[in-house]
């Protein structure tokens, strides 16, 4: 009933989408830690304002559904002469999106860290950008590895959405395929194990990656 | 304006006090610590002198009067006519003079004993790789753990990760020591080791601020002993004033707690 003859033939198209969606999800991990971690200080900081702003911005991102952000971007920003390149607004969306669940994960982080790792290296010196950096992210990061993979698998998928912006990733190349062979079952079935395996390697990095640190730090 | 005794000393507090919301925690405490004296604080808990400790550090904020570190205000701007919290840089300027250990030793859990020590010889100090490492050995060497250099905290025993902690105080050079309980969170086994780190200090001529609970250590090695009770400092004196003369009978309880928690044997 199966017939994946056809699937040797759409193998590079395939390769094509799996790269926009390793590219896409890439971006959003990426640019999701970058503004989560700003993001994150804005939640924590003293001043009112900051943290009002940051707040805001969580629950606008957390709030509204990835997809409804990507049609806002994609349709509604044209219409008030804001042209963006479906690509350039699609990884901005999912980014964003990214980031603010991003902010919470390393939030956590932040807020777990015992008090006295910041004081001893306020003593030796250290100025507050410099126990940010070199005191608190690292074990931050450390700290929030299993969220962030999680979060990483997340967008993976979440990635599927922009293919209804026209942009050509693992699920539009698919949804192409499949209607242009009417094989449905055999492309999506692909599609679907191609998802499976991508996210089977991120979460394998994942044990890795915290196994690999924790060796050390937590005898 | 700066106001400097005829010694000199290295911290000097005028008058402190300080409140946690209406609780008043430290009722005008004056105390001067000349070079290479060392003081030990005693008193029950809570009697304020963890918080005394840590308003010297300026890791809490104290509400009156002044703390002088070798001379340099600390904390805040006097010379208006409104007392203004100074800069953190101006801040950091005066407690570069000040190491401080702490009861949970405070070790950063990612970096090896010898990062631990080297960092702000790095960071603050702009040292290369190379001169801080030759410099954290000599000192991890110092607290005699040069063979655990590159050991993560969590390879290292309580009382190897004080050590840890102290060389990474003294790597900085500072000109008084502060240690906020630096055996409490100890095996009793394990005390002796960090206590005699300390002993090496004191004998080299280190100033120190101790808040510990071994009398042992304070009358061995304490210039002044200072016993506090409900923030204010009751009595201060040498060792033997304070352990063997006159007392008021809050000290005298203090002690027979003392004693008879470590009494075992009649």
């Amino acid at each position: 009933m199966l017939d994946f003859s056809t699937l040797p033939v759409a193998l590079p198209l395939l390769w094509d989408g799996v790269q926009m969606t390793l590219f896409l999800s890439l971006m959003a991990v990426v640019l999701g830690l970058m503004v989560g971690v700003l993001m994150c200080l804005a939640r924590l900081s003293s001043h009112y304002a900051v943290r009002f702003f940051a707040q805001l911005y969580i629950s606008l991102f957390r709030g509204v559904p990835l997809l409804v952000q990507l049609m806002v971007t994609y349709y509604c920003l044209p219409l008030i002469g804001i042209n963006i390149p479906a690509l350039v607004a699609a990884t901005a969306c999912i980014g964003l999106c990214a980031s603010a669940y991003m902010t919470e994960i390393l939030r956590g982080g932040f807020l777990s860290l015992p008090t006295g790792q910041k004081e001893s290296a306020t003593m030796v010196g250290l100025n507050q950008f410099q126990v940010l950096l070199f005191i608190e992210l690292p074990q931050v990061i450390r700290l929030t590895i299993p969220g962030i993979i999680n979060e990483a698998i997340l967008l993976v998928k979440a990635s599927s959405l922009i293919s209804a912006v026209g942009i050509t990733e693992l699920t539009r190349i698919s949804q192409n395929l499949a209607s242009s062979n009417f094989q449905p079952f055999e492309f999506y079935l692909t599609a679907a194990g191609i998802y499976f395996i991508i996210n089977s390697m991120i979460s394998a990095f994942g044990f890795w990656l915290e196994a690999r640190i924790n060796r050390r730090v937590i005898a | 304006m700066n106001k400097q005794t005829k010694e000199s000393p290295i911290v000097d507090v005028q008058n402190m006090s300080k409140s946690f919301g209406s609780t008043q925690v430290l009722k005008s405490v004056n105390l001067s610590v000349q070079p290479s004296e060392v003081m030990c604080l005693i008193g029950p808990s809570g009697s304020g002198k963890s918080t005394l400790l840590r308003c010297i550090a300026f890791l809490e904020q104290y509400s009156g009067g002044n703390v002088f570190i070798e001379g340099e205000m600390l904390g805040y701007n006097d010379n208006t006519d409104v007392r203004k919290l100074t800069s953190t840089n101006e801040l950091n300027h005066v407690r570069r003079n000040m190491g401080m250990v702490f009861q949970q030793f405070n070790l950063w859990p990612h970096m090896t004993a010898l990062g631990n020590v080297t960092e702000a010889l790095v960071r603050v100090k702009k040292f290369s790789r190379r001169e801080a490492n030759e410099k954290g050995h000599a000192i991890l060497a110092k607290v005699g753990l040069a063979e655990r250099a590159m050991h993560y905290p969590a390879q290292l025993s309580g009382g190897q990760q004080q050590r840890v902690a102290i060389a990474r105080s003294l790597a900085m050079e500072p000109s008084v020591m502060l240690f906020d309980e630096p055996t409490s969170a100890l095996d009793p086994e394990l005390v002796g080791e960090v206590l005699q780190v300390m002993k090496d200090l004191a004998s080299e001529g280190m100033t120190m601020i101790v808040v510990t609970h071994e009398m042992g250590f304070a009358a061995q090695v304490a210039d002044t002993v200072v016993f506090l009770d409900q923030g204010e400092i009751l009595v201060k004196g040498s060792p033997q004033e304070i352990f063997q003369g006159e007392k008021p009978p809050r000290l005298e309880q203090f002690l027979k707690n003392y004693m008879d928690r470590n009494a075992f044997w009649e």
